[in-house]
């Protein structure tokens, strides 16, 4: 990848409540606002920088779609305090949005309630099985082994690869695995 | 008090606390005993580099200065930190590290519980997201603390000699002075002495199954988190931490 040059460089990551009002006209090229459904069908295509299987509505992170007067509102909910995806998100959504033609957008970052893995769409955790990711159940443990499907797994640690995950691994197929731990 | 603003000294200590034991635990970064300890330290780093945002960028507002969470990192000196003296000492080896560790996620899950329940939207938010994070810092260091502790005849030397090194510094977790009245008085923040009957069972009980000793004299150092007397390692800690912003101010990314 090119690193881009300083005056080439994107856009920084959008400050949570700061309206980045550009435009004089409408809030979208062409006039017309797309409707909050749209919307969320705009947000359910953009997967998450660190696991792409999922999208950002499976994961259960956007907490709210609104427009506010000209001005469409999105409200996002961190994962973990430090997770570094939280900045490349937000340009995700930025980039996404002003690409479907949103000018006037403001993200707001909601601490509370704080994000649980709860949220996660039922397509989500079925998708992160796909993936090999065994997902966050209330037990605390995984069901079984997102590859061969074994009971018999034990804990690693918990803490993994990112944030959200703890390590795993199946005492049949021997493969170590990332499970996404409750929070 | 007249010039003391005491809502921005109480989240300076809660974000200094987050800071520097999170610079610390990331020097282990890479040199850990083993592939999965180093990971779950850089992933405790992380999340109390995260905290750290939360609480100072708060305090930023608080102090209406115009200075946000990295001014505040970054371009204090050291008189200027409100961290306990705990969180800056040196990690020494990995169980001197858990042990650290250990006693400060004890005291911080009990804080951040009790915050839950402030009067400030703002610091309520925080300490609810935080509290979840630290639950698993606080059952990963007691976990480690027992393994370590009730181990072989070295790993159990090793933990006590911790133990002895770091209890002096336990106690001023709990004491409380003018600004901690003046956030008990609006309902911002408990009472730290409040927190010492429950955090004093906990820990006795993982010190209990660790088979290790509690030191019996409760001499207390204190002087990080008014900032009065810091301990010699936090000014060699902050010239590693803010060299970069110090040569370079205002340098990104």
């Amino acid at each position: 990848m090119v690193r881009p040059t300083p005056s080439t460089r994107p856009a920084p990551a959008p400050v949570p409540g700061v309206v980045r009002d550009r435009s004089p006209r409408g809030p979208v090229r062409g006039g017309e606002k797309p409707k909050l459904e749209t919307v969320w069908a705009w947000l359910s295509a953009i997967p998450d920088p660190e696991i792409p299987a999922i999208s950002l509505t499976d994961l259960g992170i956007i907490r709210d779609v609104q427009w506010q007067d000209q001005t469409l509102v999105v409200t996002i909910t961190p994962t973990y305090s430090g997770c570094p995806a939280t900045s490349i998100i937000n340009l995700d959504i930025e980039m996404a949005l002003r690409d479907h033609g949103i000018e006037n957008l403001s993200l707001q970052r909601q601490l509370s309630p704080p994000w649980t893995t709860d949220w996660m769409t039922d397509t989500g955790r079925a998708k992160l099985e796909a993936y090999g990711i065994a997902p966050p159940r209330p037990a605390g443990g995984p069901q079984h082994c997102p590859h061969c499907k074994s009971q018999a797994v034990e804990r690693i640690s918990q803490f993994g690869s990112t944030p959200c995950k703890a390590q795993w691994r199946c005492q049949d197929c021997l493969e170590p695995f990332d499970y996404f731990k409750c929070i | 008090m007249s010039t003391v603003n005491p809502k921005f000294e109480f989240l300076c200590r809660m974000g200094d606390n987050a800071l520097v034991l999170g610079h610390r635990v990331s020097e282990w970064c890479g040199v850990a005993p083993v592939l999965e300890e180093d990971i779950a330290l850089a992933n405790v780093a992380l999340d109390l580099i995260g905290q750290t945002q939360l609480w100072l960028g708060l305090a930023g507002e608080a102090e209406g200065a115009g200075r946000d969470a990295d001014k505040l990192a970054f371009h204090r000196d050291v008189w200027d930190f409100r961290n306990v003296l705990l969180v800056e000492q040196p990690n020494g080896d990995f169980g001197q590290t858990m042990m650290r560790q250990f006693l400060f996620d004890a005291w911080h899950l009990a804080q951040l519980t009790a915050l839950i329940d402030s009067s400030d939207e703002g610091i309520a938010a925080i300490a609810e997201k935080s509290a979840k994070e630290v639950t698993y810092h606080l059952e990963r260091s007691s976990d480690t603390v027992i393994g370590l502790g009730d181990g072989t005849e070295e790993s159990h030397r090793r933990m006590q000699a911790a133990l002895d090194l770091l209890w002096p510094y336990v106690g001023e977790m709990f004491l409380g002075d003018d600004v901690d009245a003046a956030m008990v008085e609006v309902g911002t923040a408990p009472d730290p002495a409040s927190l010492r009957a429950s955090y004093d069972q906990l820990v006795g009980d993982t010190l209990a199954a660790a088979t290790l000793t509690k030191p019996e004299d409760d001499f207390a150092h204190r002087g990080g988190k008014s900032g009065a007397r810091h301990s010699e390692h936090l000014g060699h800690m902050l010239t590693q931490m803010q060299w970069l912003q110090r040569a370079y101010p205002d340098a990104s990314w």
